[in-house]
């Protein structure tokens, strides 16, 4: 973090000294449309502000439109790398706006596709992050690897492999088909193997940790005022994950544990998507062996003509990202009045310009690709 | 604790504060806390740091459009009527001034606890648009707030850089308002209905004027 | 030349060929596209070019980052009208013979978003497309079947005469108009020569349109 008084004199020395430069929209490292507006003396960003917009797709207007099931296609293109998590909180918040509990297997179904979406998340994550610093696609070709395994769970389960619009309020869309708990259990099984591998490449490498340590560092107390959420906040030392602290869905029956950082830079922002991903995998383990048949859907509950009663509510849930929630005020019509949808990426990038000032425009490229934005979610 | 006990804390501590709950229907039982203008800051400030409660993450800002009401009922009074007084049903009508919101959720991290609802409220939906912004005491506001004034039009007293942030710069409406009509931008439908046959219909005949 | 012909010439070990052929078989083994993922179609954009579909044994060996060394735009999601002018900027830098893929149905005509008052209805309303591809996403064997189709479709481009490609009029603009950021929209709504709209009046006859293309 550079001094105020140091910034006051550089920036006393005259027009020449600072170069304001817009770095993007359109720029092979920003994750999508997303633009930057630096000030750099050489090759040290004095101040950053981030500009987005170029994504916004008015999703909430659309909703205050349409009836409430016909807002969850949308939901799966908020965070796109991730649809299935971002069905399961719109459930989740229509399901307490209503009061309409969810049978036991469809809570199952529910953890078991989460955990996916967070494994392909975290090693995509990874992969990119990897090509930022200059590996040129290969850790992002393992990753993607992988990726299509599970997104051919993805297909067989839902019909689709990326928007999937499976939860429905009260359960989930269609039961499993047969064969896919083996399937399942094949691919869980082998993902360890790739983690190893994964981690084998990167985790020693020379580069990776000259480039990462002592990078980007966030401290405790800024990543708690900013809101941050997800790895980046357990990387700074805060111990709080959704999954524990409001125990939704089932996830107080597993056993797992939450990694935490010591030091809020990059690199530990690394290390705990390596950790979670092993973590969501003992997840699935337990779930996938202790899944019960029965019923996927609540039986009260109507699809077509659904009508909650007048008032509000806040659901949310840990999506690989950070805390995905939703706001929904209905007032007693089939279409919500207003639909908010909290966004993580767009909360973690407040403190985009605390990390990055100081540091030279290669970190910052670097420090952002740990953030882990997906613009669908941040401009929605 | 519940938030008839937050409210009563908040009152000892700080008298003079306006302070109001409005119940919530609805089966999550999330009820709110309307915060009137003068001390909100001090109100938000207290939340904070008070020893128990400590509600020191701000999860999530929204703006909400609450247009004019107005709802008629129908009243027995008595008229006269050509010269003979008799009972009369007449309709009255009462209007409710609209107005803008703004609503917080806040949880703690530190004892994990939550959510406790926060609201604000404008005066009207026209020129009283401003309330007290919440930024210099959860950062995690400051984009959010943009956002709602962006979208909503609600001017945000004490933000630091309050610009739009979804919109470019020189857009002029508030597009998430209920009244926001969009431009004009009718394209070919090959099966229209509903208002899309309507503005089918408006631009066939603007077509057959030229 | 008979075809009967070339095949028994190149049978014999004697390859003949016409300039034309040839010229156009170099360029479109060797299409290099711009990165210019937007939002979700982007993802499969990038899995088509990773291991399982691999895009790059059509000839997209490389994705350029920069308009000046690309020949194609795969304009991969949402165009919102605040991008606008970026992606016809981009348009306009790209040197020619230059391409246009719209992948996914919010390239094509806004998709999914089309009610909102921040999403360009479809690129084609600025800049001029060849090849559209449906879906939301699109599966990335689409993709590679829209690349093939550009490929014939640059195959088939004539080098001389009146049906050659844009490029090699004099007087056709490489060019387009790029629009501002008005106060309710962009500014134009869109480009006139590029994009009419085509009415049926109630008799069913078309009017004030180029082509009928069937529709009833």
């Amino acid at each position: 973090m550079i001094a105020d008084q140091e910034l006051a004199a550089i920036e006393g020395r005259g027009d020449e000294a600072l170069l304001e430069l817009s770095l993007g929209p359109h720029h092979p490292s920003t994750h999508g449309v997303f633009r930057m507006d630096v000030v750099l003396d050489g090759e040290r960003v004095m101040k950053l502000k981030p500009v987005f917009g170029y994504l916004h797709r008015n999703h909430e207007k659309i909703a205050e439109g349409a009836s409430y099931l016909a807002s969850m296609p949308y939901t799966d293109r908020l965070d796109y790398i991730g649809s299935l998590t971002n069905n399961w909180a719109y459930a989740l918040a229509v399901e307490k706006l209503a009061g309409i509990q969810v049978p036991e297997r469809a809570e199952y179904i529910r953890v078991i596709t989460a955990e996916l979406t967070r494994l392909q998340n975290h090693a995509s994550t990874i992969g990119f992050l990897t090509q930022e610093m200059g590996a040129s696609g290969s850790p992002l070709m393992y990753s993607f690897r992988e990726r299509e395994k599970i997104l051919d769970l993805f297909e067989a389960l839902t019909g689709s492999r990326m928007m999937c619009n499976y939860m429905r309020f009260g359960g989930c869309r269609v039961d499993l088909p047969a064969g896919w708990l083996e399937q399942t259990k094949k691919v869980v099984g082998d993902f360890p193997r790739f983690l190893d591998e994964f981690e084998s490449l990167l985790t020693g490498n020379e580069i990776l940790l000259a480039r990462t340590q002592g990078v980007g560092v966030l401290s405790k107390e800024l990543a708690i005022q900013g809101g941050v959420t997800g790895p980046i906040l357990r990387a700074s030392g805060v111990n709080y994950d959704i999954r524990k602290v409001d125990k939704y869905g089932i996830y107080d029956r597993f056993d797992f544990r939450v990694p935490i950082g010591e030091h809020g830079d990059v690199y530990d922002r690394y290390m705990i998507r390596m950790l979670e991903m092993r973590e969501s995998v003992k997840i699935l383990e337990q779930a996938l062996r202790d899944i019960p048949a029965g019923p996927i859907m609540d039986s009260k509950t109507k699809i077509r003509g659904f009508r909650p009663k007048a008032g509000e509510a806040y659901g949310r849930i840990e999506s690989a990202k950070g805390e995905l929630g939703f706001f929904l005020i209905s007032d007693g019509s089939p279409n919500p009045y207003r639909y908010r949808v909290r966004p993580p990426s767009l909360i973690n990038l407040t403190v985009l310009e605390d990390m990055c000032v100081g540091s030279s425009v290669a970190d910052t490229i670097v420090i952002f690709g740990t953030i882990d934005i997906v613009l669908g979610e941040v401009d929605r | 604790m519940n938030l008839e006990e937050i409210k009563s804390r908040i009152e000892a501590a700080l008298p003079g504060c306006r302070l109001e709950i409005v119940v919530n229907s609805s089966p999550s039982g999330q009820h709110s806390l309307v915060v009137g203008r003068e001390g909100a800051v001090e109100v938000a400030r207290f939340l904070r740091d008070d020893a128990e409660l400590r509600l020191d993450y701000c999860s999530n800002v929204s703006g909400v459009d609450w247009l004019d009401a107005e709802t008629s009922e129908k009243v027995k009074v008595k008229k006269l009527v050509d010269g003979v007084e008799q009972e009369v049903e007449e309709v009255r009508k009462t209007r409710t001034p609209g107005y803008l919101e703004v609503v917080y959720h806040l949880y703690s991290m530190e004892k994990k606890h939550g959510p406790v609802v926060l609201r604000q409220r404008t005066g009207d939906r026209g020129d009283g648009v401003t309330v007290a912004s919440f930024t210099p005491v959860w950062r995690s506001a400051e984009f959010q707030e943009r956002e709602v004034f962006d979208l909503y039009g609600i001017l945000f007293e004490g933000h630091p850089d309050l610009r739009r942030i979804l919109m470019w710069d020189g857009f002029e409406d508030h597009p998430m308002r209920k009244d926001y009509v969009e431009p004009n931008d009718y394209e070919y439908e090959p099966t229209p209905h509903d208002s899309v046959l309507a503005k089918a219909a408006q631009a066939r005949a603007m077509e057959g004027r030229e | 030349m008979d075809a009967d012909l070339k095949m028994e010439l190149s049978r014999q070990g004697i390859f003949t060929t016409t300039l034309e052929e040839i010229y156009n078989w170099g360029r479109k083994s060797s299409v290099w596209p711009l990165t210019f993922g937007l939002a979700c179609c982007a993802i499969e954009m990038i899995a088509t070019t990773m291991a399982r579909y691999d895009l790059a044994r059509f000839g997209a060996e490389v994705f350029r980052p920069s308009p000046r060394q690309a020949d194609l735009m795969i304009v991969a999601g949402t165009v919102t009208k605040k991008m606008a002018p970026q992606v016809v900027r981009l348009y306009n830098q790209m040197p020619e013979p230059k391409y246009v893929i719209a992948m996914g149905a919010c390239a094509i005509s806004g998709g999914p978003f089309k009610q909102g008052y921040n999403v360009l209805k479809g690129i084609d309303r600025y800049i001029p497309v060849d090849v559209h591809i449906p879906g939301c996403p699109p599966r990335p064997e689409a993709l590679i079947d829209a690349f093939m189709l550009l490929q014939k479709k640059i195959a088939a481009q004539s080098l001389t005469g009146a049906e050659r490609p844009r490029y090699l009029h004099a007087d056709e603009p490489s060019e387009f108009v790029v629009p501002e950021y008005g106060a309710h929209d962009l500014v134009p709504a869109k480009n006139e020569k590029l994009w009419n709209i085509i009415y049926k009046t109630p008799n069913g006859a078309s009017a004030a349109g180029e082509d009928e293309s069937g529709r009833d």
